[in-house]
C-alpha cells in the first residue's frame, strides 16, 4: 500500500518530459506535437519551441470537473479519442481528481475526494464545468449528494485558478437554457465572476479545442486570447462557412435544394436546407471530428449552430439563414384587412366632402 | 434575443406589416377616389381608354425624343439601379429564400459573385442619382427631405448588403442583422415616401394615357 502511495506521489511530482520519457515518446514526437499545438491555435512558429520547453517543464495539473445538468455527451467527445495519442498523455498528465463519469469512487468517498484536492491544490487547480446550472426553487433540480449544483460550483470555484466552461450548456445555458426554461438554467459565466473563465462551447466541443486550451494554460501559465463570448479565439476565431469545404459552391450559386438531391450528392452548398455556418464560430471544418475524418457538413447535415448562444431557440433548423423566423401570415393578413379599411374610410371621407361641395355649388 | 434574432424575427414581421398595411391603404385611397365621368365623345380614331393608358404605361419608359439629350444620364442611370436593384433582390438565392420563407414560392438563383459586381455596380449608380440631385440645380430645387429619405432607405440595404457579403467592417452576424434591419427600415418607409411610385407609377401613367388617348392625344 505505502509503496503504491509513493509511486503516486511520484508521478504527481514528475514534469510532462519525465513522464513522456517514461512512456517512450521521443522529444522529436513531442516537438511535433506542441508545433501542432502552437499551430491550431495560430500561435507563431515560434511558440511551438516555447510552448514544448513549458510542457516539459509543467508538473501535474489538478483538474476537478463538475457535471450538472448535462448529457454527457462532452466527456463522451472528450475521452473517447480516435486513438491513442499525444492528447491522451496530454490528459494523463493532468490529474483529474474529481469526475463522476470517469472516477472509480463513489458517493461521499468522490465528495472527500473533491475536498481533498481544493485543499491541497489551493488557487491552483482548474474546475471543468460542463452542464448549466438550474436556478428555480432553489436549484433543486439537479443535486449531487445532497448539494445543489449552485453550492457546488460556489465552493469548488472560490480557490481555484480558472474555470472553463465546456459544452454549450455550460458555456451559454445550451438545451436546459431553452425557451422555456423550465429549471432556470443559466450559464457558468452567469455565476462565476471573481475568476477566469473560458468557454469552450459545442454540443459537444472538439477535443483538441479543450486540450490545446489546457496545453496552453499549462505551457504558458495562462488563459489564451479569449472573443467577446469568453471562447479562444484560436479556434472559435472564424466562421464554418469561412473554412468550409463546400464554400465555393455558396459562391458559384449552386445549392443543395434537399439532402437528397443531385446538388446534396455532389456536394454543393447546404444554405437552402438551413446551414448556420455562416453565423457559427468553431473549428469543426479545419480541425473535423474522430482523428479528422469528417465533421456534420461533410457527412451531409448543415451546421446547426451550436457553438452558439441560443442556437436551439434560433428558429428551424432546416430554415434557410436568411428566412425569417417569425411566421407573419396573420399579422400580414391583419394589416392588410386595415390598410384596405383605412384606404375605403379615406375614400369614402373625399366621396363625402366632393358631395357637401357639389351640394354647395 | 440578439441582434440578429430580433431582426430575424420581430423586426421584420412589423415592418412587413406596416408595408403592407400602408401599401394597400394608400392603392385604396387612390383607386376608390371619386372620379368625375368624361361625357364628351371621343375624338375619332381614339383608341380605348384601357389601350391608351396601357400604352402610356410603356411609352414613358424612355423619354420622348425632344427631352433625350437633357435627360439621357438620368434615363440610363435610372435604367442601371432599377435592373441592378430587381437582379440584386430576386436573383440573390438567401434573397429568394426570404420570399419562399414568406409566400412559398421560389426560382433558380444567380451566382453570388455575379450578384456582388451587380451589387457594385448599383451602388455606384444611385450614388451618382445622389450626386446629380445634390449638384444639378433644378434637381436639388426640386428634392425635399423626403426624397434624400426614400435614397437612403434605398441605397441602405444595398450598401450593408455588400458589406455583409464581403465581411467587411465587423462580424458576419451583425453585418448580416443591420442588412435585414435595414429593409425592414425600407418596408417601413416605403408605403409613405416616393418609393411608392414603384406601385403608383402604372395608375399615374395609366389615369394620363386614358384621358389623353379619348382626345386623341397620345403621351
Amino acid at each position: 500500500m505505502n509503496e503504491h502511495v509513493t509511486a503516486i506521489s511520484k508521478r504527481r511530482d514528475e514534469t510532462l518530459g519525465d513522464a513522456l520519457s517514461r512512456q517512450g515518446i521521443s522529444r522529436r514526437a513531442f516537438l511535433k506535437y506542441s508545433a501542432y499545438l502552437a499551430s491550431i491555435m495560430a500561435l507563431p512558429p515560434s511558440a511551438a519551441k516555447v510552448m514544448a520547453e513549458g510542457l516539459a517543464k509543467a508538473r501535474r495539473q489538478a483538474v476537478i470537473w463538475l457535471s450538472f445538468q448535462e448529457c454527457t455527451g462532452c466527456t463522451e467527445s472528450l475521452t473517447r479519442s480516435f486513438s491513442p495519442s499525444l492528447e491522451d498523455l496530454i490528459f494523463d498528465f493532468i490529474s483529474l481528481d474529481y469526475h463522476h463519469t470517469l472516477q472509480a469512487a463513489s458517493g461521499e468517498a468522490a465528495e472527500a475526494a473533491r475536498r481533498q484536492s481544493m485543499e491541497e491544490n489551493k488557487g491552483k487547480y482548474i474546475v471543468i464545468v460542463d452542464g448549466s446550472v438550474p436556478m428555480a426553487d432553489g436549484g433543486i433540480y439537479s443535486m449531487i449528494a445532497g448539494q445543489t449544483n449552485i453550492d457546488i460550483l460556489a465552493e469548488t470555484v472560490e480557490n481555484a485558478a480558472a474555470v472553463i466552461a465546456v459544452g454549450t450548456c455550460a458555456a451559454f445555458g445550451g438545451l436546459p437554457f431553452a425557451n422555456p426554461n423550465p429549471t432556470g438554467a443559466v450559464p457558468v459565466s452567469d455565476l462565476v465572476k471573481n475568476k477566469p473563465v473560458i468557454n469552450i462551447p459545442g454540443c459537444p466541443p472538439i477535443p483538441e479545442a479543450m486540450a490545446g486550451t489546457i496545453a496552453h494554460f499549462l505551457a504558458f501559465g495562462k488563459i489564451p486570447e479569449l472573443d467577446d463570448l469568453g471562447r479562444p479565439r484560436s479556434f472559435f476565431g472564424e466562421t464554418i462557412h469561412d473554412r468550409c469545404y463546400r464554400r465555393p459552391f455558396y459562391d458559384r450559386g449552386m445549392f443543395a435544394k434537399s439532402f437528397d438531391d443531385e446538388g446534396a450528392r455532389e456536394g454543393w452548398c447546404l444554405y437552402e436546407v438551413g446551414c448556420k455556418g455562416p453565423v457559427t464560430y468553431n473549428a469543426c471544418a479545419t480541425l473535423k471530428w474522430n482523428g479528422g475524418v469528417s465533421f456534420p457538413i461533410q457527412s451531409g447535415h448543415g451546421c446547426l449552430g451550436c457553438s452558439e448562444p441560443n442556437f436551439w431557440d434560433r428558429g428551424s433548423f432546416y430554415k434557410p439563414l436568411s428566412a425569417s423566423t417569425a411566421a407573419p401570415g396573420k399579422t400580414i393578413a391583419a394589416a392588410a384587412a386595415a390598410g384596405a379599411a383605412l384606404g375605403a374610410g379615406a375614400a369614402m371621407l373625399a366621396r363625402s366632402r366632393r358631395n357637401a361641395h357639389l351640394k354647395k355649388d | 434575443m440578439d441582434l440578429l434574432d430580433f431582426a430575424r424575427g420581430p423586426a421584420i414581421e412589423f415592418s412587413l406589416a406596416v408595408f403592407v398595411l400602408g401599401t394597400i391603404w394608400r392603392l385604396a385611397a387612390v383607386l376608390l377616389l371619386p372620379r368625375r365621368g368624361d361625357l364628351s365623345k371621343a375624338r375619332e380614331g381614339a383608341p380605348s381608354r384601357v389601350s391608351g393608358a396601357m400604352g402610356t404605361v410603356f411609352r414613358r419608359m424612355w423619354p420622348n425624343k425632344a427631352f433625350i439629350h437633357r435627360t439621357i444620364f438620368t434615363t440610363l442611370n435610372s435604367y442601371v439601379f432599377h435592373l441592378g436593384l430587381a437582379i440584386v433582390v430576386f436573383g440573390f438565392v438567401p434573397h429568394i429564400q426570404f420570399i419562399h420563407g414568406l409566400f412559398g414560392v421560389s426560382w433558380p438563383g444567380l451566382p453570388t459573385n455575379f450578384i456582388y459586381g451587380v451589387g457594385v455596380i448599383t451602388l455606384v449608380s444611385l450614388f451618382a442619382a445622389l450626386a446629380r440631385r445634390l449638384f444639378h440645380p433644378v434637381g436639388r430645387l426640386l428634392s425635399g427631405v423626403s426624397d434624400y429619405i426614400s435614397w437612403f432607405m434605398t441605397a441602405a440595404p444595398v450598401l450593408t448588403g455588400l458589406l455583409a457579403t464581403s465581411h467587411l467592417g465587423a462580424r458576419y452576424e451583425t453585418l448580416l442583422a443591420i442588412h435585414i434591419l435595414s429593409v425592414a427600415a425600407f418596408f417601413i418607409w416605403f408605403p409613405f415616401g416616393k418609393l411608392m411610385h414603384a406601385f403608383l407609377f402604372v395608375f399615374s401613367r395609366g389615369a394620363t394615357g386614358a384621358r389623353f388617348s379619348h382626345r386623341g392625344v397620345n403621351v
